[in-house]
């Protein structure tokens, strides 16, 4: 949590000596909390003074790295509890589990970290693997996490194991790649503490109580560790979410820095449709890597989509690319109808049209992203937009007719856009999208 | 608040309770949460031949008959019923109040439970069918949907009369949530008998308004302010099946997975977001997803982890 000018004032000599080049202490100070100056400049500062302001300066949840290169994923740095406050910044990690004694263990591997699905324009993969030292055996998963790598090459990976014997043998093999090591616990955080520092790498620390993730952090971190993940063991819904959420607030509203770091969440279950539900609660209510059992797309699709829609910037709407779309398989004979970018817009109308079974052209004018009645007041949805809009899609070659509908919240405009489209009849619309089924079905006429 | 009634002209075996949250959804260890959410099962009067095939394959020759499908949804663990009157669509039979009441009556006939009754969605066709609706079914408390900034006066002149409630809906804004509540308490009608439905976006269509609005009412509320203090209900079934995720079996990409699998995830998940934001009635379409959203809703109650749901230690 940032400190004021005037706390920041208390932490210096107070003695007016310019050589920073300010007039006062204070006027220093009131420069160092708007970020305008800093701290090196005061030559008396003491140590002291120095971590003080360090630690006040580190964002809340500390933003931790795992992997290396184009596929490393960062998580943390979150500020909000509730995304309408501001925005949630970095997306959940959704990593899938393996075994180190599993036959199939590099065929999984592999159709986890190449999954890729196509929505709304954008490509949306899983984020990582999770090796686990099922076997007990340090050979054995140093052989896995060679493998896997060699098979996976880039993908972020987890080091599970309590053994500090077998992450060393893994961090053998991939120690430069800046795996999460999972996970030092009160047993063996010596040893994983000395393997983190000694590879750079990132720690889990696992306990089943706030107090224990406490004490583990001061540990690990006293052993100079920076990167920490928490793994609160929990197992249950209630106690998942409510211990992400205690975690969530101590770090955002008590700036407990012990616990101000991503959770990692274990999603696993025996049927696909329960770690569904795991998976989407810690989605929900912050966690900031979820781990899966299950190799299944029809659990990853919906779980990636999740991800992307509780993710999204609050203020700045989503967009959908501007553009004729086609609703079913439209005909010459289709109707067209013409709206803006605004997401939410366009999939309420896309979908009010799908449901009326009539195959339609739906034009999407670009207005900034913004819905009908909000663009068309800021006059970014106006008769010459429509019209250019219109034009530029080249639909004209498309129909047996020159129909346009537009929505009846600019029902206003409708004059003027046929002034700006000669030849065209301009329908308007219902105002809302619910009412375009009966529209289509008693009022829409090709002819 | 309650729904159904089994005395004073009720005939319900069951009620449904639900509201009554001090804390945000299932935080129990720093407010009371004394009333779980409860689930219920979407039903139509007439056949919904454009419902997903998965749906339509698992309810199978009931959903022709309402009541039959009433009496297999009660049977997969629903709490309450909704049944939408479709039927009196103008396009899609245009039935009168008469044939409305019928279906409500066959519903109520063949089930205990608790019951809200959804009109066609035709303004004037609603307020004709659930006036009839709400007369001839006097003291069963079901609650009658939706009532809106336009019908509002008609739907609440229909619950207060004869001992019902009222689902009001408005569209994704606390603002306008809270003026529709306003304009319905001014009619006399007791802030304990509505249902507050902020509409629900279905996951990838939307449900981040959804779970925001509703975290943002949740929060006003526990801040005090009595007119977004009532219990929310999503129609998660109705939103979450209408997309093509859920309705394609076929033409789709690879990578969205087995069909059957995926369109259940597809409303578990946009339900289980949605009782985190503050649901308290969530209204699904399959059965599956109806008892494993149950089973979810124990858990974060009660923290116990069902034999089935145990974590395991599982092979991929």
């Amino acid at each position: 949590m940032a400190l004021s000018g005037l706390q920041i004032y208390k932490l210096l000599p107070q003695t007016n000596c310019k050589e920073c080049g300010f007039p006062t202490c204070l006027a220093f100070a009131m420069k160092l909390a708007q970020k305008g100056t800093e701290l090196a400049k005061c030559p008396y500062v003491t140590d002291e003074t120095r971590v003080a302001l360090d630690a006040a300066a580190a964002p809340p949840i500390r933003l931790v790295t795992v992997g290396t290169g184009e596929r490393a994923f960062a998580v943390g740095n979150e500020t909000v509890l509730f995304r309408h406050e501001k925005t949630f910044v970095h997306q959940t990690a959704l990593l899938v589990r393996v075994h180190d004694d599993d036959a199939d263990l590099v065929e999984a591997a592999k159709l986890a970290a190449g999954y890729a699905v196509e929505r709304v324009g954008m490509t949306l993969t899983l984020d990582g693997l999770v090796i686990e030292n099922r076997s007990g055996a340090a050979a054995t998963f140093a052989k896995a996490v060679a493998a896997v790598h060699e098979a996976c090459p880039g993908a972020p990976l987890v080091l599970k194991s309590d053994d500090p014997a077998a992450i060393e043998g893994a961090l053998g093999v991939v120690g430069a790649e800046r795996p999460l090591i999972h996970a030092a616990t009160a047993a063996n955080w010596q040893a994983m503490a000395a393997l983190a520092t000694k590879h750079t790498c990132p720690l889990a620390i696992r306990a089943d109580s706030l107090d224990g993730l406490a004490e583990l952090s001061a540990q690990v971190t006293g052993a100079g560790v920076e990167d920490l993940v928490v793994d609160p063991a929990t197992q249950g819904l209630r106690d998942g979410l409510a211990l992400a959420t205690l975690l969530r607030r101590l770090a955002l509203k008590k700036n407990l820095r012990a616990l101000g770091y991503p959770i990692i969440a274990f999603a696993g279950r025996e049927a696909v449709e329960g770690e569904a539900v795991l998976a989407t609660a810690a989605i929900a209510k912050y966690a900031s890597i979820v781990v899966l059992d299950h190799i299944d797309p029809a659990l990853f699709y919906p779980l990636i989509t999740l991800r992307q829609n509780i993710y999204t910037d609050p203020q700045k709407p989503i967009q959908v690319e501007p553009k004729l779309y086609q609703v079913g398989v439209p005909t010459a004979d289709s109707p067209l109808l013409i709206t803006t970018n605004f997401s939410l817009t366009y999939f309420s109308v896309s979908g009010e049209v799908e449901s009326s079974g009539k195959p339609c052209w739906l034009l999407v004018a670009d207005a900034d992203g913004q819905s009908v009645l909000t663009s068309w007041a800021a006059g970014k949805f106006d008769a010459l937009k429509i019209a250019k809009t219109v034009k530029d899609s080249g639909v004209e070659q498309q129909l047996s007719h020159h129909k346009l509908i537009i929505p009846g919240h600019v029902a206003s405009l409708s004059g003027e856009c046929e002034e700006e489209l000669p030849g065209w009849e301009i329908m308007v619309g219902p105002r809302d999208a619910v009412d375009i089924p009966s529209y289509l079905k008693t009022v829409w006429s090709p002819s | 608040m309650t729904l159904g009634a089994t005395g004073d002209g009720g005939t319900r075996t069951s009620t449904v309770t639900v509201g009554g949250e001090a804390t945000l959804p299932f935080l129990q260890f720093e407010g009371a949460m004394p009333l779980k959410p409860a689930v219920a099962a979407e039903i139509v009067d007439i056949y919904p031949e454009d419902w997903s095939p998965a749906l339509l394959a698992v309810w199978g020759d009931e959903a022709r008959d309402p009541a039959a499908w009433a009496a297999k949804a009660v049977a997969a663990g629903a709490e309450l019923l909704a049944l939408k009157l479709r039927g009196c669509h103008p396009d899609q039979g245009d039935h009168g109040p008469a044939e409305a009441v019928a279906a409500v009556k066959a519903v109520l006939g063949a089930v205990g439970v608790p019951l809200i009754v959804y009109g066609p969605g035709v303004a004037d066709k609603d307020n004709e069918v659930l006036v009839a609706v709400a007369e001839a079914t006097k003291g069963e408390r079901i609650a009658l949907a939706n009532c809106t900034d336009k019908n509002y006066r008609t739907i609440v002149a229909g619950a207060l009369g004869n001992g019902h409630v009222v689902v009001g809906q408005t569209p994704i804004d606390v603002n306008l949530a809270k003026q529709l509540n306003i304009l319905i308490s001014d009619m006399g009608l007791s802030l304990d008998r509505v249902l507050l439905d902020p509409t629900t976006g279905a996951l990838g269509y939307g449900i981040e308004y959804s779970y925001s609005v509703m975290e943002r009412l949740r929060l006003a509320a526990l801040m005090g302010d009595s007119m977004t203090q009532q219990p929310m209900i999503c129609t998660v079934g109705e939103e979450s099946w209408r997309q093509k995720e859920s309705r394609s079996p076929d033409g789709v990409p690879p990578e969205w997975g087995d069909f059957a699998t995926r369109a259940v995830i597809w409303e578990i998940a946009t339900a289980v977001t949605l009782l985190q934001s503050g649901a308290d009635i969530v209204v699904l379409r399959h059965p599956a997803a109806i008892d494993r959203v149950k089973q979810a809703i124990d858990e974060l109650m009660t923290g116990a982890v069902p034999e089935a749901l145990a974590v395991s230690s599982p092979a991929v």
